[in-house]
């Protein structure tokens, strides 16, 4: 092998790279390498003249491999592997040295950054030695979509995907789309209805030609990368044939069992056979297995009984559907806080205590008390209402830490719905602060204020308890130092939001990230906000960070034009970085075979062979072969030990 | 490493590309400050991670190597991490056998969310490894 004319490229980052390493001690180091032909520093690598920097050094002298010490691969491998290819080498013999997130920004000894610096770059400018010229592997896309969840998220991404021509699978845990906002009664800041916005998406979502809904599913594993996932459905029996259901409410006459509805939040009860909102999507009743007695003519039979269109069928199967796809959008949402998580706050368990959502059902037309605000506990008119923001979230000693966004608004829409349904109702707001960046946000906590004559106290509640038929809250009021009590007849909690029950499992099957608060995470907080960090795999709404409708909206338009983008290639490139064996070492003992856990290995006349198509490049296989006759391509052994021996130096 | 300086063991970090790495970099994107001993290695899983790595690494004069990857049940490639967890426990067995505190070996599992104990798994490994000096028992003989 004839040495390397390796360049090295060493960015200050402004002064994030270069306040804590002494660069040009770096690129003089890197000089002294052997097979290091050329070096540069620069403030700015990524910039215009940095990258045209890289390419011009490449040509001029004749470079072939090249090293960039900057921020992490993740950031701008793609970006100078480009130039690599524009400056006419291979795109693979370029890697990258991350001496900013790994170095420069956790150490602020600059003596001892440096000298870390050094062997990090140095162990990268040993790795390329080695590094061999690759083809990016072409594989063909599957030109389908999958979203799952069917808020408003997962509609919006599931019609802008659709409406370009690509079919999409629709998945929903719940008998119905709509998600939270079918549950909202009005949205801010404009107090249009929720449902008259969002019915008639779904019901675009139940005709459209190219997307096939699957209600009352998950998803439960998925194979294969992007491009090409294989996703495995589970889709509950819901036991009535929604093409024959006629949804004429005979059965849940006659259906003696009843239960909590968690539609409406356990403010009502529904029967095992039940509906979950006139509006539902699909229009169709679903039989709850769980509560049913027992899916048994001789126990009951009732509901199939009454049933004249004959739509209820006690045999009909849960099944596993297998869908082929080249891109996911995750969008399933949040949940509330669990109130049992605030004792002072009651707990969950003092009456007329509700959460934002229960009120938002109060609230309206189609809720339990058909739009008229009735305290729970004896149906009579609250005269005074409590509304209290922030509880569960900002709170890092023993909460959320983070902001949940959208409550002072929603707090501030719940006191003029309030005013509207009672208007000689009074209503108390306690708040921290009152975030209401947006457009028209302001403007409506103003109104809220003012012509709803709504009065805001900032301070924290410190206890509530119930007291003569009342609930007496104690407060603080900062700003005039006084304490607050306050006998009302109903306390709105407006709790923080979390990510959906059911998040940590499907991101564990999916193989995505979540943050520190059990969001999804994006892979990168500015550039890439819509991505996760596997790729194919999309976010929109509230899974990925606590948002509003508009934001989840624009989330969820940008997460489809990602789909689109990618399912419009006709081939799309893979990272060639699998695994290539020596059949000169290989004794065929398979060790490699069972490590494999792709089983992309087989073996062939009593030698190990890769199956390119199905290897990840996980190097399992280089880790167990005893003879390393086996190794992943540019991550091979023999360039490990090199790093290893490049760091401790 | 002249008498006067305080004694630092150096570290050969090898973090798996889809967590730990990535949870290093959150660090760094916190700025949250751990000691500089550790030199890291990405690699694409620890399930990658040959235990003749560890060895060449103490060869070479390592005083403490750490092994990083996605938490059990979360590995990027299904079961790397299960592979390398069975490895490792070999390792321990074998350093102990022949002579090396097997505290000088780590492993820990680092999701890409973990920033915060990214930086706390290097600190505690390079408090733990302090007291225990600085390792010869594998270390090649320097030449002349």
């Amino acid at each position: 092998m004839s040495k390397k004319r390796t360049g090295v490229f060493v960015c200050h980052c402004g002064t994030n790279i270069a306040a804590t390493v002494d660069v040009a001690r770096v690129a003089k180091e890197m000089a002294g390498e052997d097979t290091v032909a050329f070096t540069q520093e620069y403030v700015y690598m990524c910039s215009e003249p940095g990258q045209e920097s890289v390419v011009q050094a490449i040509k001029d002298n004749k470079l072939d491999s090249v090293v960039v010490t900057c921020c992490s691969p993740n950031l701008h491998e793609k970006t100078f592997r480009d130039n690599a290819t524009r400056a006419g080498i291979n795109n693979f013999t370029c890697e990258i040295a991350n001496i900013r997130e790994q170095c420069s920004w956790v150490h602020a000894d600059k003596a001892k950054g440096t000298e870390k610096a050094i062997k990090i770059s140095r162990s990268v400018v040993r790795r390329v030695n080695r590094n061999q010229p690759l083809d990016a592997i072409a594989v063909s896309v599957t030109k389908r979509a999958m979203v799952i969840g069917g808020g408003i998220a997962g509609i919006q991404a599931a019609l802008d995907i659709a409406n370009a021509g690509i079919e999409v699978v629709l998945v929903e845990k719940q008998a119905t789309i709509g998600g939270r906002m079918l549950q909202l009664s009005e949205t801010f800041p404009t107090l249009d209805c929720s449902q008259c916005v969002l019915s008639p998406k779904m019901v675009e979502v139940n005709r459209h030609p190219n997307i096939r809904l699957m209600t009352y599913s998950e998803v439960q594993e998925i194979s294969g990368s992007v491009g090409n996932f294989r996703v495995k459905v589970h889709k509950r029996s819901t036991f009535v044939d929604p093409d024959k259901c006629k949804i004429c409410d005979h059965c849940t006459e006659v259906c003696p069992v009843v239960v909590p509805n968690e539609y409406e939040l356990n403010l009502t009860a529904r029967r095992a056979i039940y509906i979950p909102y006139a509006q539902a999507i699909p229009a169709s009743f679903t039989l709850d297995e769980d509560a049913c007695l027992g899916l048994n003519p001789v126990v009951c039979g009732k509901c199939k009984d009454v049933c004249e269109a004959g739509a209820i069928d006690y045999d009909i199967q849960s099944k596993t559907i297998t869908e082929d796809v080249g891109a996911i959008v995750v969008a399933t949402g949040f949940d509330l806080y669990d109130q049992e998580n605030m004792p002072e706050l009651g707990g969950g368990k003092v009456e007329d205590v509700l959460d934002g959502l229960q009120f938002e059902r109060l609230c309206s037309a189609s809720g339990a008390t058909k739009g008229h605000v009735l305290r729970p506990s004896d149906h009579t008119v609250p005269k005074n209402v409590v509304f209290i923001q922030c509880v569960g979230s900002r709170d890092p000693a023993k909460h959320c830490a983070y902001c949940s966004k959208i409550c002072c608004m929603y707090t501030a829409k719940h006191a003029q719905l309030y005013k509207h349904h009672v208007p000689d109702g009074r209503a108390y707001v306690f708040y921290i602060d009152i975030r209401s960046g947006g457009k028209g946000y302001e403007e409506f906590v103003q109104r809220t204020m003012e012509d709803n004559d709504t009065l805001y106290l900032r301070g924290r509640v410190s206890k509530l308890y119930r007291k003569d038929g009342k609930v007496r809250v104690l407060g603080t009021d900062t700003l005039s130092g006084q304490n607050v009590e306050i006998d009302a007849d109903m306390v709105v909690l407006a709790l923080a939001m979390v990510p959906s029950k059911g998040t940590a499992e499907i991101a564990k099957v999916l193989k995505i990230g979540r943050d520190k608060d059990g969001f999804l995470a994006e892979a990168h907080p500015k550039l890439r906000p819509v991505e996760s960090v596997t790729g194919g795999i999309y976010l929109a709404g509230a899974a990925q960070a606590p948002k509003d409708i508009p934001e989840t909206v624009s989330q969820a338009g940008a997460a489809a034009s990602k789909v689109i983008a990618l399912l419009s290639q006709a081939k799309l490139n893979r990272a060639p970085l699998i695994a290539k064996v020596r059949p000169s070492h290989c004794t065929g003992c398979g060790m490699c075979v069972d490590a494999c856990p792709f089983i992309a290995i087989r073996l062939e006349n009593g030698k190990a062979v890769v199956n390119e198509a199905l290897c990840e490049g996980c190097g399992s296989c280089s880790a167990t072969c005893l003879r390393a006759a086996i190794d992943v391509k540019n991550v091979t052994q023999l360039q490990i030990h090199e790093m290893i021996e490049a760091c401790l130096a | 490493m002249s008498d006067q300086q305080p004694y630092e063991p150096r570290i050969v970090a090898f973090l798996c590309k889809w967590c730990s790495s990535a949870g290093s970099d959150l660090a760094g994107v916190s700025r949250i400050q751990y000691p500089p001993n550790a030199a890291p290695i990405t690699v694409p899983c620890t399930g990658a991670v040959s235990p003749m790595y560890i060895l060449s690494a103490f060869n070479k004069g390592a005083d403490g190597v750490l092994v990083s990857g996605c938490h059990i049940g979360d590995c990027h490639y299904i079961e790397g991490n299960f592979l390398a967890r069975r490895k490792m426990h070999l390792i321990m067995e074998l350093l102990e056998f022949i002579g090396v505190e097997p505290n000088r070996f780590r492993m820990s599992w680092v999701s890409a969310a973990e920033g915060t104990k990214f930086a706390q798994v290097i600190t505690d490994f390079v408090e733990d490894l302090k007291p225990l000096g600085p390792q010869e028992r594998l270390k090649k003989a320097e030449r002349a």
